[in-house]
């Protein structure tokens, strides 16, 4: 009993384990299902060339919704971020054309996140319509400005950009049949960034500002944290990901056209949720996120390899999501950490109940 | 932070505070010693809001002077986050403390142990936050540790984390604006056992109450506001509980006024 007791608490302190169980019974099911794909490497480095974009989107997200706000107008910045690349790199024919893309397309993304930030943190416009309107206006500024048309990269798969941010690294996984499989390397640039927002998120200033923004505003303000400040600083961010993203995307499928990123809204959402950040703010879980765009894209090229319908794929999604997000809140908010709690509940018994914190309310003169 | 040469923590010389035409502090003058707990009671209405906005930056006074342990308060340019400056610390009754957020993050949110590039210093808080809760307010079994979050402990405790925080930060006063409104007995019991940690801290506090009953025991002097002015100002030798009571009583019920 205490061992086993001792391994929960162990376990407890492993975020987003839970979720990553589930992205394992998931593969189980497919490897069972359909060996003939699943046992090979190349779905899985498809998975991480599709799933890339959506996971360094849904970390962004996942700080966004920790501080307790909202950011619908990230598919915008994709596409906007994807159309200032492709113009960059098309007028400025020169060896730093695609690099000085790269950089104005996070400017802009800095832009329209610290007008987001602007609007929503010093005007005080709930966050659900200022990025909603935000999305609008800014698909429709990218349809402008692109004259509703999309453009090809041609000769960008020759370009060092190319290689650092969507190439392959081979030589990892084995070859198939004589066919080298290569890792792709935006994997690698989405682990890195998972890696980081982690550190920034749990071990920094600026991201325990925004658990304490999340979990009450009026008590980082006493405490002497610059709210308005960081909220405008966390939308620059997810502006600043989202242009990331949309550039990887670019870069990935070497065109670029302006609705690309519209289908991006939902499963990016779903990822964050899936991996047990709370919505109501406070807490934000960056591994759960990591784990939960692996769900979210593996589902449908897992549900169609495995023979049945392409009609089924919504439905098993839905299913999956709601038992990630239930299991997420039987075992306390994505962690185990009230699982052990729980436990004592069953079992032992434990000291009073504690008082519910009273209503915010101004005490009296 | 001091300068050692007061013997006051806080001193308050003709403060006043218009809301318009409306008088809401009238000549407030107070003096809090440098290890002196002082109840300020009043009813609703009395001024007491008042006060704690002037004490903490949130409002400015029309007029007046603010001492913190001898240094002259600049009240133009004076603010919420300033007050940490001066060394004001206060414990709200319920916006202390980040509820979903663990012990060791509360204590050090705002001001926290930095590594470079704003990296916090974990491991270093933690072992401040476990020294505080040992040692500075005394906080005893049930299993909390530094990595419980806050909505695992009871009303009391919350106010106990948030008093050792502000002891630990070095506080000059420490402003307890009704810690106790929302909690049951024995939760206040805790409340007032962490307020003489303050006293045997040599720390100044000032405790604003409406109940006399919850800063007799730990006062050494009482201040009673009433209507934005000062009515009384006793110390604890002076009187007892009765005589407070009935003291009170005759200015809640407009007793006062009919004698005159």
């Amino acid at each position: 009993m205490t061992q086993l007791r001792t391994l929960i608490r162990f376990l407890s302190r492993i975020e987003g384990l839970a979720v990553a169980g589930v992205l394992a019974l998931l593969y189980v099911v497919f490897i069972t299902t359909s060996p003939e794909v699943f046992l090979k490497p190349r779905i899985y480095t498809s998975f991480m060339q599709t799933i890339s974009p959506q996971l360094i989107l849904a970390l962004g997200l996942t700080f966004v919704i920790t501080a307790g706000e909202i950011d619908l107008s990230f598919p915008a910045v994709v596409a906007l971020a994807g159309f200032v690349f492709v113009w960059s790199y098309q007028n400025f024919d020169m060896w730093w054309g695609p690099w000085a893309g790269l950089a104005l397309a996070m400017l802009v993304g800095a832009g329209v996140g610290y007008i987001n930030g602007v609007l929503v943190a010093i005007i005080g416009v709930p966050s659900i319509m200022a990025t909603l309107a935000a999305q609008f206006f800014w698909y429709g500024v990218t349809v402008l400005v692109a004259d509703g048309k999309s453009i090809a990269l041609t000769g960008i798969r020759e370009e060092p950009i190319y290689d650092l941010f969507v190439g392959r690294i081979h030589g990892i996984l084995p070859d198939q049949r004589g066919v080298p499989v290569g890792i792709p390397t935006q994997a690698v640039w989405a682990l890195g960034l998972t890696i980081l927002l982690w550190l920034i998120l749990n071990r920094h200033k600026f991201g325990e500002a925004v658990m304490f923004i999340g979990d009450n505003a009026n008590v980082a303000r006493v405490m002497g944290i610059n709210v308005e400040a960081t909220k405008i600083r966390l939308f620059m961010m997810m502006g600043v990901i989202a242009a990331f993203a949309g550039v990887l995307l670019t870069l990935d499928i070497n065109v670029f056209f302006p609705t690309q990123g519209e289908g991006y809204l939902l499963p990016v959402m779903a990822a964050v949720f899936i991996g047990g950040t709370s919505f109501a703010g406070g807490v934000g879980i960056i591994v759960g996120t990591f784990f939960g765009a692996y769900i979210i894209g593996s589902l449908e090229a897992g549900v169609v390899a495995s023979g049945i319908s392409g009609y089924w794929v919504q439905l098993v999604k839905g299913i999956v999501m709601g038992a990630s997000v239930v299991i997420n809140i039987l075992i306390g908010q994505g962690r185990m950490a009230a699982f052990n709690e729980r436990m004592r509940h069953w079992g032992l018994p434990i000291g009073g109940p504690s008082i519910a914190a009273p209503p915010p309310t101004d005490s009296p003169t | 932070m001091s300068n050692g040469s007061s013997e006051y923590a806080l001193q308050m010389v003709h403060i006043e505070k218009y809301f318009g035409l409306v008088c809401a502090l009238k000549d407030i003058n107070i003096q809090v010693g440098r290890n002196e707990i002082v109840g300020l009671i009043g009813d609703n209405g009395a001024g007491k809001s008042t006060f704690v906005k002037i004490l903490t930056g949130v409002h400015r006074p029309t007029s007046g002077e603010l001492y913190v342990a001898g240094r002259k308060v600049d009240l133009r340019t004076y603010s919420v986050r300033r007050a940490h400056g001066y060394g004001i610390e206060t414990v709200y009754q319920d916006k202390s403390l980040g509820e979903k957020q663990v012990l060791w993050r509360n204590f050090f949110i705002g001001r926290q142990i930095t590594l470079p590039f704003g990296f916090i210093n974990v491991k270093k808080e933690k072992a401040v936050a476990q020294e505080i809760m040992m040692n500075t307010i005394g906080f005893r079994g049930r299993g909390i540790t530094v990595d419980s979050k806050v909505n695992k402990l009871s009303g009391g405790e919350r106010q106990g984390v948030a008093i050792g925080r502000a002891m630990h930060f070095e506080a000059e006063l420490i402003v307890l604006d009704e810690p106790t409104v929302a909690l049951s007995l024995k939760e206040v019991n805790k409340v007032i056992n962490f307020v003489h940690k303050i006293k045997e801290g040599g720390k100044a506090c000032v405790y604003i109450s409406h109940s006399i009953a919850d800063v007799y025991e730990v006062s050494d002097r009482f201040i009673i506001m009433d209507r934005g002015e000062i009515v009384g100002d006793i110390k604890k030798e002076d009187t007892s509980l009765k005589d407070l009571d009935a003291f009170l009583l005759e200015y809640s019920h407009g007793l006062r006024d009919q004698k005159e």
